[in-house]
């Protein structure tokens, strides 16, 4: 592989690994801090971006429509928080796990219904289309750095959240020990309430930038699903810090997966596999993850 | 006393059963079988429009017959599909099935249907499946669409036609993707770049578009249906790759079921066909102004397979008055359907597969400013499949 080559697909690397930070950051603190398996987060990624392309239509402007699409899917986020979850917080994971998968059906179905079975269209910002030669002889797509430097952005943004507000503090407690948190008078409920909330707008803004690259249909979420829940199992669960690591490592594993193999004359079946046994190796070496929230 | 008036009863309704001639019509029944749910959807919302279509076309009554739909939906699992067929065939009793948009759903169901008693009919509305064409060929089984590989070997042809030496191929990694590209090779006599198969629902091409950059190909031929298609075409053109490489795809990544997703990056991409909606005969044009006027969007080869399908029933019903009940005279009606194809010529091979043309096509905008196939010319006229010499039937 030429030097070229290899310095573009780390840039492809590095934009997959911040789309899945985003999907990741909020799955890993709603599964570390309200210890609830949501397989419904790919739903939010899908309805954020279709609330996204319709917003662009309707408004004319990706840029109005994006805050509006997080905005829309933070209210999704917390109805399904008020009316389908509070009530699992306190059955086992399989239970969750059921109710869960339950709402992806209900969602698939309700946006089919909503926007019809085939993909809609959704078009690259006319600001951010077009391409820059970053890479000398490989213009990249404006858009993907942008995308790349939005994930850098929010990352940020999280860990100064978690790291130096109150809420952060609250979040890291409830991450380490949730009963705890409550027996000290903290509003449980309401920072449930907004931990999820904020997952939801998190990974709508990861499905509204990810509609003009990639294909905005019914199910686009259950494929980035899985791929985020390698994530947060490799970053340690509860742990943004772990999130955003392990997002990035998967995302650059995973792309040169996909290339490297097909290069050497190996098995093109080792893409498919190359984060599951990335994913093994660590577990094997960290069973925590990389960054265990819990001691 | 009681048992008498029961056998009374008995009697009365056997003998007007059996005094129904036999030519009296008792109407036909079809179940079809399509993907309602998922991301493929789309597919089945057009493969039950266009043969609802028909049926209205019909008057609503195929072969002037009472006509009974019956649309079930597989979920795109083989063993759905499976079950569904079993109690279309044993509980519902159709006389036909009809529809199946996948290959491994159709393996799944066939024997279920083929192997019927009552000798139920099986016309493929999509699937087309190699096994189906050659060694496992049956006489109560007919393809209203292609074998599998036609629309790829249509492209490797005029790829070869048009003089192109070197070409980079892509599909994704499962059965029909491997067909696909096995069925494009079988035609294009150019060398093969690299054969690229990707994982099945992958919409991140980022990395594959790199490398095939990198290795400065003539053309690229990909095989990528559904959304995986609306993903790859706009990250094609996103790199500014239309322009360098000539897209080479076909039909199933060029319908109406994936350029509204797509937009206009897909201006210029050439797609292989059997139909297309600009197609100009006038079965056709009567086909896609009626499906405009009734559903509000243009259709796609699945919409018009399936039409073909209902139609060809119709003109075999039609040649039997009407009757099913002989089976061996249905199939013969079948097998001679005089029926005008929106595709233009049509006629069954041995193996119950179309000999048809296969047309190159190339997206643009039509006068309403929509993106549609536009007409380049013919490929293949009269095009047979590879597999029927391996089929028994004569």
């Amino acid at each position: 592989m030429s030097l070229l080559l290899f310095l573009e697909q780390t840039l492809n690397g590095l934009q997959l690994g911040v789309t899945l930070f985003l999907m990741a950051a909020g799955l890993t603190l709603v599964f570390g801090i309200m210890n609830m398996v949501n397989l419904a987060h790919g739903s939010l990624y899908m309805v954020g971006a279709f609330f996204a392309a319709s917003f662009t239509q309707w408004t004319g402007s990706f840029f109005l429509a994006l805050p509006l699409a997080i905005l829309a899917t933070f209210v999704v986020g917390v109805l399904v928080e008020a009316i389908a979850l509070r009530t699992l917080y306190a059955r086992d994971h399989l239970d969750q796990v059921l109710a869960t998968f339950g709402l992806i059906l209900f969602f698939n179905e309700l946006t089919k219904i909503i926007w019809g079975p085939i993909s809609i269209f959704m078009d690259v910002p006319p600001l951010l289309s077009g391409r820059v030669e970053l890479i000398a002889g490989a213009p990249y797509p404006i858009y993907r750095l942008a995308v790349l430097a939005v994930g850098l952005a929010v990352a940020l943004g999280l860990w100064w959240l978690i790291a130096r507000t109150r809420l952060g503090m609250l979040i890291r407690a409830g991450a380490s020990n949730r009963e705890m948190v409550g027996a000290l008078g903290v509003d449980i409920s309401r920072l449930y309430m907004l931990v999820f909330g904020l997952g939801a707008a998190l990974a709508a803004l990861a499905g509204a930038m990810a509609g003009p690259i990639y294909v905005v249909e019914v199910g686009m979420g259950d494929a980035m699903l899985i791929k985020t829940f390698v994530v947060i199992v490799i970053g340690g669960i509860g742990s943004i810090r772990g999130a955003f690591v392990a997002a990035v490592i998967v995302g650059l594993v995973d792309t040169f997966g996909r290339i490297v193999p097909a290069q050497l004359g190996l098995p093109t079946a080792i893409a498919e596999m190359a984060i599951y046994i990335l994913m093994a190796f660590v577990l094997f070496f960290k069973p925590t993850g990389l960054f265990a929230a819990r001691a | 006393m009681k048992y008498k008036t029961l056998f009374a009863a008995l009697a009365l309704t056997a003998s007007a059963v059996l005094a129904q001639p036999a030519s009296a019509q008792q109407g036909v029944k079809i179940g079809l079988i399509t993907t309602q749910s998922g991301p493929n959807a789309g597919l089945g919302r057009d493969m039950v429009d266009g043969f609802n279509l028909a049926i209205r076309h019909a008057g609503g009554r195929l072969g002037g017959v009472p006509t009974e739909l019956i649309v079930g939906d597989d979920q795109f699992r083989p063993d759905a599909g499976k079950a569904l067929a079993e109690r279309m065939v044993q509980r519902d009793r159709v006389d036909i099935v009809t529809g199946v948009i996948f290959s491994n759903i159709m393996l799944a169901l066939s024997d279920t249907v083929l192997k019927d008693r009552r000798g139920v009919f099986l016309v493929s509305g999509n699937a087309g499946p190699s096994e189906l064409a050659g060694k496992d060929c049956n006489p109560n089984f007919f393809s209203a669409s292609w074998q599998n590989d036609n629309t790829h070997e249509a492209m490797g042809q005029h790829m070869t036609n048009a003089g192109i030496k070197r070409a980079y191929i892509m599909a994704p990694n499962y059965p029909a993707g491997r067909d696909a590209l096995a069925g494009f090779k079988r035609f294009f006599k150019g060398e093969v770049v690299a054969e690229v198969y990707t994982q099945l629902g992958q919409t991140d091409y980022a990395a594959e578009l790199a490398a095939l950059r990198a290795a400065r190909p003539e053309a690229t031929y990909i095989f990528y249906p559904g959304g995986m298609g609306v993903a790859y075409i706009r990250q094609y053109a996103q790199l500014g790759l239309m322009q360098q490489i000539p897209l080479f795809a076909p039909s199933f990544s060029a319908d109406q079921t994936i350029l509204p997703g797509v937009g206009d990056a897909a201006i210029g991409m050439f797609s292989s066909t059997f139909w297309s909606e600009s197609l100009g005969n006038p079965a056709n044009e009567k086909f896609v102004a009626d499906f405009e006027a009734a559903y509000n969007r243009i259709p796609s080869p699945y919409a018009a397979q399936s039409y073909d399908a209902a139609m060809m029933i119709d003109a075999a019903l039609k040649a039997t008055g009407g009757s099913l009940a002989n089976k061996d005279a249905f199939r013969n009606a079948l097998r001679t359907a005089n029926f005008q194809s929106v595709r233009g010529p049509f006629k069954f091979n041995t193996n119950h597969f179309p000999i048809q043309n296969y047309y190159l096509t190339q997206i643009g905008k039509d006068e309403k400013g929509r993106l549609v196939n536009q007409m380049r010319g013919i490929i293949f006229s009269g095009h047979a499949d590879a597999y029927v010499g391996a089929c028994k039937m004569k």
